[in-house]
């Protein structure tokens, strides 16, 4: 039955992180992203306890029975629909501060689809206690970027220590500074264990914090999402626990067993609609606010009247808000057919592809209309525009998720469409 | 709870109309394009799955429940097949919809049980006008209340099958606010004139029609002396409109589609290049995005509540939407597309029309 209610009990706790987004964020807005490389600990000491709560239960629910998700349940699993909608809302108030948020990030969403029992006990457990901490997810290197399949970093096994040693470099790590260097946090590290296998050779690894031989080399200055920590590090010959590895050491060599990969690319099926949805967030954040500044001078759309009378400034203001609503749908159907168990990879990619595209084109409309005022330091909007652009970025560049669209509905493969 | 998954009697709806549109309406539609006429057996067809009857409540004489998106969904299946056969099936909710949400007891009571019947009833409804500035809430014909009757004068277009109908609802400004009045045929200075002719449907008989002092009851006022709220009513042809575009650009775009990877240039399917399969993957995302608008206005409106910002939106999108589909499907066959043998030039003219048809599809 098609429906587009938002249960009840999402739309209030969506309302308290709106008030964290308005009383918190937005009062920090500007003065993070003028003090590149600060912290926010006004956001993070407030979200903190509340995510150290979270993790306690949840460890608490995984020792005491199977996998932690508690008794399977009847009917739809909307906690992707409310992570979706919380982050949206966040990234409403301050894009750059919602992704420091103090908890497993993309490395939590890698353990969590491959992870042991063990692993997430031990590994995610420390979130539920203590100080504040992160979780990174290191892919990109300086020669694999959107082609994933070539990353260079390697583990190697140390049988007589039964130690993975890991070598390499990756750059553009989010959060990985904080999980590395400022927390006792960890980082999801992609490496190959066999160059001559290809993506079946391509596994991950759980690197914690203060392993030796790891290093945080740099720390990259952005366009926009100042505040967000993005980091290189270094592997020199660092050795983690033979335990670390996610998912199985096997590889298998014949053509089409992408395993190893494949665990990379469920992860994307959760992670590119967040990624949409704080795209989302930053797109209606400018929406709202040309619409309320173009108000104040008397300019308001009058969704009655036909389009041929209407001025320029108005259809672009209505053009703005299709645009929105057109990639804001495509990501809610994205979290909602993984809500109800069904597949969502082509979906993913559409709202990925589309909320990146839309939020770039939206704030930099919004600059634009506002003319003068837009383009000053003293408002929000070209904050905004700055912070917009990395979501057609990561997780896949709005090219590599139309790429991965367009093999889907054609039924090619990558040797068919590169 | 949110939930984008037809339910089960909307999933037989559409595919019983699906194998239609397959298997009866593709086979004729492009001739019925150039000839002007439609085989009057594929109408009868489309008439008799029966989407109207089942969305007209059993006390006047229907077998279902009024929903706007089962509506949707319908016409998009239709739309599908063909665009002219699918406004010719759907003309009689031109003047259902409008009465069973806007309708007096004694309105509904009188004419609903007529669209039960078995063969595709004869009425058509008229609210575009031939001026360049067009706005339904600001008509040039005009209604003016005379002792007990109503006086109407203008000229409407775009009436399909107005050559046939026998009852007639003609949209008038009365007071600066659009109001409407079934007229019966031959009733004094009714004029229908010649068909017209048309970029695109062309396989869709509309009329302009001339109101010279026509005077019908004022009982014929639809809504009664209240009459009607017409925002309300544009709103459901909104919803119609989006569903038809949602339906065609689909046609267009599986075409388009299944051509790429069959057409071999430069010693491979056009479809290996990027520059067609991402043409192609953002035609997918437009027509998704699109129908989730149209599903979610559509949700609002069976909500009861006020879809104006929604359609509004929906309608800019959807608009713009169908015809770059379209045009990029034209692209995506070269020179091919260009001639009518092939059916996306069709497709590229129909498309045009959804900037200019408010009004001309109800659900
Ligand atoms: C602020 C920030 C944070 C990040 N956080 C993380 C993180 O936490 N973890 C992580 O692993 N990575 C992270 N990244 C890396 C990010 O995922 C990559 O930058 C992204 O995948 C693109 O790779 P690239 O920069 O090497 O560009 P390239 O792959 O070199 O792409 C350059 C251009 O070519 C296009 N292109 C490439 N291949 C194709 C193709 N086959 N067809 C058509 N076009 C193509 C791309 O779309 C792009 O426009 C982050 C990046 C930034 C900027
Ligand atoms: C009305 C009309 C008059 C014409 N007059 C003449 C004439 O007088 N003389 C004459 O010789 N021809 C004429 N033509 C033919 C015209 O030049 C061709 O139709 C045109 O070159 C395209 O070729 P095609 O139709 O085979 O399309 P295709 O080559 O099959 O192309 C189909 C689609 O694939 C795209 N495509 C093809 N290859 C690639 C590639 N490598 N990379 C990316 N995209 C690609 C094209 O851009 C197009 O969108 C005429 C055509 C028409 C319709």
């Amino acid at each position: 039955m098609i429906s587009f209610e938002i249960p009840e009990k999402i739309t209030n706790e969506i309302q308290m992180a709106k008030m964290v987004a308005e009383s918190v964020m937005r009062q920090y807005s500007r003065y993070y992203d003028e003090h590149e490389h600060e912290r926010p600990s006004e956001y993070i000491n407030m979200m903190w306890p509340v995510m150290r709560e979270q993790h306690r239960r949840r460890t608490e629910k995984l020792q005491q029975n199977g996998n932690g998700s508690g008794p399977k349940r009847e009917g739809p699993d909307f906690s992707i629909l409310r992570l979706i909608m919380m982050i949206e809302m966040l990234s409403w108030g301050d894009a750059g501060q919602y992704l420091c948020t103090p908890d497993p990030a993309l490395g939590g969403a890698a353990l969590e689809a491959v992870g042991t029992k063990e692993q997430k006990i031990r590994i995610l457990g420390k979130f539920g206690q203590g100080e504040p901490k992160w979780g990174a997810m290191a892919m990109t290197e300086p020669g694999a970027g959107s082609d994933t399949s070539n990353i260079r970093t390697t583990a190697t096994l140390d049988a007589e220590s039964n130690e993975w040693i890991l070598n390499g470099e990756k750059i553009f790590c989010t959060n990985g500074g904080l999980a590395l260097d400022e927390s006792d946090g960890f980082v999801v590290v992609w490496a190959t264990v066999d160059a001559s296998a290809g993506r079946s050779g391509m596994k991950s690894f759980i690197v914690e914090a203060k392993t030796p031989g790891v290093t945080v080399t740099k720390k990259e200055h952005k366009l926009g999402i100042r505040v967000s920590d993005t980091v290189a590090i270094v592997f020199d010959n660092a050795r983690i626990p033979y335990d670390n590895i996610l998912g199985s050491a096997e590889v298998i060599k014949r053509d089409g067993s992408t395993k190893g990969f494949k665990g990379a690319m469920a992860t994307f099926d959760a992670s590119r609609p967040a990624v949409a949805a704080s795209a989302m967030g930053i797109c209606r954040a400018a929406l709202e606010f040309t619409r309320d500044k173009l108000a104040a001078e008397g300019i308001v759309v009058d969704y009655t009247k036909p389009k041929h009378q209407m001025t320029a400034v108005e259809r672009d203001l209505l053009e703005m808000e299709a645009r929105h609503k057109s990639a804001w749908l495509l990501t809610l159907r994205s979290a909602v057919l993984m809500a109800h168990g069904q597949p969502n990879r082509l979906e993913a990619s559409m709202c990925k592809a589309r909320a990146g595209e839309t939020v770039t084109w939206v704030t930099q409309k919004a600059v634009e209309l506002l003319g003068p005022m837009g383009y000053t330091r003293e408002w929000l909007t070209e904050k905004w525009m700055r912070d917009a652009k990395i979501n057609d970025i990561y997780e896949g560049t709005k090219q590599i998720n139309t790429l991965i669209v367009a093999r889907s509905i054609l039924g090619y493969s990558r040797r068919e469409l590169k | 709870m949110i939930n984008f998954e037809l339910d089960q009697e909307q999933k037989m709806l559409t595919e019983a109309i699906g194998r239609l549109a397959k298997e009866r309406m593709r086979k004729v539609f492009r001739d019925a394009d150039e000839d002007g006429v439609l085989p009057p057996d594929v109408v009868k067809a489309g008439w008799e799955i029966g989407v109207l009857p089942t969305s007209i409540p059993e006390a006047y004489g229907g077998f279902g429940e009024y929903s706007v998106i089962t509506g949707a969904l319908a016409a998009e299946a239709f739309a599908w097949g063909d665009l002219a056969a699918t406004l010719y099936i759907m003309t009689p909710n031109l003047v259902a919809v409008p009465l069973m949400l806007a309708g007096t007891e004694a309105q509904k009571e009188a004419h609903l049980p007529l669209f039960c019947e078995e063969a595709l009833p004869k009425v058509t409804a008229a609210l575009t006008e031939p001026v360049i500035q067009f706005d339904p809430r600001q008509l040039k014909t005009t209604a003016v209340l005379e002792n007990d009757s109503y006086i109407l004068n203008g000229t409407k277009c775009f009436v399909p099958l107005a050559e046939d109908a026998e009852t007639f609802l003609i949209y008038a400004n009365e007071a600066d606010q659009t109001q409407a009045f079934f007229v019966p045929r031959g009733v004094e200075g009714l004029e229908i004139g010649q068909r017209e002719k048309l970029m695109g449907v062309r396989a869709l008989p509309t009329y302009q029609v001339k109101l010279n002092n026509v005077r019908v009851s004022a009982v014929n006022k639809l809504g009664g002396n209240e009459g009607i709220d017409f925002g309300r009513l544009l709103n459901h042809s909104r919803v119609a409109l989006g569903a038809l575009a949602v339906g065609m650009a689909k046609a267009a775009f599986e075409y388009a589609r299944d051509y790429a990877k069959e057409r071999v240039q430069f010693g491979e399917p056009i479809a290996h290049r990027q520059s067609i399969a991402f043409m192609l993957a953002e035609m997918a995302m437009d027509i998704d995005a699109a129908r989730l608008m149209v599903w979610e206005a559509a949700w609002q409106l069976d909500q009861g509540k006020d879809a104006t910002q929604a359609t509004a939106v929906m309608k800019y999108y959807v608009d713009d939407m169908v015809m770059s589909v379209c045009d990029r499907a034209l692209q995506t066959l070269g020179g091919y597309g260009y001639i009518r043998e092939y059916p996306v030039e069709l497709w590229l003219r129909n498309a045009r029309a959804f900037a200019t048809f408010d009004g001309m599809a109800m659900v």
